[in-house]
């Protein structure tokens, strides 16, 4: 081979990108340090002879997982508990979202099809109920179940209220998006013969939106069975609940059944909610 | 005929699954009825409306409001390690579930990573907590556990849907697996990727917020700690610091992903 020609070889094996990424990676290491330094990062904890031990006897007694008859009606009680407080925060949520989607969806505004007097008035009733739903959802269910289990006591009565509250917050905003997602001239004929709103809704949009808007429900309750078992963690009663309690006794081996019968959960929801959305929709 | 009944069927299902629904809700209600009566009562509404008056005013400090900003600050580093580490563990494990790697590799990457997304983050924390103590470290760690088994299986899934072709011409030139998979299959996929790293990000801002109940650091563990001592006004200021970080987060997202819509539309 030529000098000219290993030349030639030797600089199209060099990656011309090289230098680019080069600087991309120096920066990122730069930005990382300090995100280093916040999360007080320090994985030689992991292996501390102390915390090995504790993990390592605690995860020891996972096998075999408990199935004392107590411990196993309690578990079918935290685990009926969880469903009827997802079930319950569902029904309540979807209550509080359908008006306020009612109210917010714009192509179901009367004053908006011609001139008319009150068309600032619907824009500022419409806007005022938009900060109403983000305000509804500012603050995650977790937090929300935190609060009412400090002011209600603990109970799967604060589960049900904060995912009330916060998946309102959320069903509200997505209906009204799906609402005004939809062809809107079925809706606009209605009204300008005269119709009123709800049997414009009824007529001129579900139509055409029910389908989405069933899915969506049917999946929001499925994370709303997930969320209730973590809020259980904060003191909302169910699985969570009693997961906390034998994750504090560093009892592996319930915490293992919990786990089982949490995972056998999940699947569960997700099962019935693809049921309920091939037949529903 | 038959469409009829097919359709008559349907409905029938669809009435069905309706009357189920219906009874479950009751059912719910009537089963957790005991709970909700000291909601309805005049006395559970007054200790309501104490316990929310209690919030007020929020402490704002400057000493304190310095504390909020710091915790704050850790809950976004805690979301972004987590992220990040989550994307390259994730990114390791979906080369041998997409099925690069052999069979029997592939079965034990996916195995791996449904356990590790199949259990939520908050029980998670509540492990890593006992392996490496209270303190954002543990959140990290939880945040970077949970999202490598769902990044990891939506990665793995992107490899498999990536075309094979520009691959298979590098490796007709004599390229090496290294530089095929890097030069050939990355590029293609390397956007999508992405952006389920940035979109699983969103999402464990709002988690890293939560995590601290369970001794995981950031805002969480601040919140938990001062309504644990009854002090309501400094509670309130971390609530309001939270409500921003999740409102904000949710503003710069969906303004992001608005423009690139609009780019790529």
């Amino acid at each position: 081979m030529s000098a000219t020609a290993r030349l030639r070889l030797a600089s199209a094996r060099r990656d011309p990108l090289a230098r680019r990424r080069l600087g991309w990676a120096i920066t990122a290491l730069v930005l990382l340090w300090p995100l280093l330094r916040l999360a007080e990062f320090h994985p030689a904890t992991l292996a501390d002879p102390a915390n090995v031990h504790v993990m390592a006897t605690f995860l020891g007694g996972f096998l075999p997982p408990s199935v004392q008859p107590d411990f196993l009606a309690d578990l079918l009680k935290a685990t009926l508990q969880t469903l009827a407080m997802a079930t319950a925060g569902t029904a309540l949520a979807f209550l509080i979202a359908v008006p306020l989607a009612f109210v917010a969806t714009r192509s179901l505004s009367i004053s908006a099809i011609g001139p008319a007097d009150g068309r600032w008035v619907g824009r500022i009733v419409r806007q005022a109920v938009r900060s109403l739903m983000v305000f509804l959802r500012a603050v995650p269910e977790v937090v929300l179940a935190l609060m009412f289990v400090r002011a209600l006591g603990l109970g799967p009565a604060a589960g049900v209220l904060a995912l009330a509250i916060t998946y309102g917050g959320m069903l509200a905003k997505v209906y009204a998006e799906i609402l005004e997602s939809t062809d809107a001239r079925p809706a606009q004929a209605l009204l300008q013969a005269g119709c009123g709103r709800v049997a414009t809704l009824c007529f001129g949009l579900l139509p055409l939106a029910a389908q989405e808007i069933v899915s969506y429900t049917v999946y929001r309750w499925e994370c709303a069975v997930r969320a209730a078992v973590v809020m259980g963690f904060v003191g909302a009663g169910g699985l969570g609940q009693l997961m906390d309690q034998s994750l504090k006794m560093l009892s592996g081996g319930e915490v293992s059944s919990i786990a089982l019968v949490f995972l056998a959960l999940v699947m569960l929801a997700d099962a019935i909610s693809l049921v309920l959305r091939r037949v529903l929709a | 005929m038959t469409a009829a009944r097919a359709y008559r069927g349907h409905r029938g299902a669809g009435i069905a699954c309706v009357v189920a629904i219906g009874a479950a809700i009751v059912a719910s209600f009537v089963y957790l009825g005991a709970d909700f009566r000291g909601l309805v009562s005049e006395e559970g509404q007054q200790r309501m409306a104490r316990f929310v008056a209690e919030f007020f005013p929020l402490d704002l400090s400057p000493p304190f409001v310095r504390q909020v900003g710091y915790a704050a600050l850790q809950t976004l580093a805690v979301s972004l390690l987590g992220t990040v580490i989550a994307m390259i563990v994730g990114g390791l494990l979906a080369l041998p579930a997409a099925g690069r790697l052999g069979r029997g590799a592939k079965w034990l990457a996916r195995f791996v990573l449904n356990g590790l997304r199949s259990v939520p983050e908050l029980v998670w924390a509540a492990l890593m907590v006992l392996a490496a103590g209270l303190g954002p470290f543990a959140g990290t760690l939880a945040l970077a556990l949970h999202t490598t088994g769902v990044l990891g299986r939506l990665f793995a899934e992107s490899l498999e849907n990536a075309s094979r072709a520009p691959e298979e011409a590098l490796r007709d030139l004599g390229a090496g697996a290294t530089a095929r998979f890097v030069y050939g299959t990355l590029p293609l996929v390397g956007a999508q990727c992405l952006g389920y790293t940035l979109y699983r990000w969103e999402m464990n801002i709002r988690m890293a917020a939560i995590l601290g109940f369970v001794g995981g650091g950031g805002l969480g563990q601040m919140l938990y700690f001062h309504l644990s001592l009854f002090q309501q006004a400094q509670a309130a200021t971390v609530l309001v610091a939270m409500a921003i970080l999740v409102l904000a987060d949710d503003a710069i997202s969906g303004a992001a992903r608005k423009a690139l819509g609009a780019r790529a539309g």
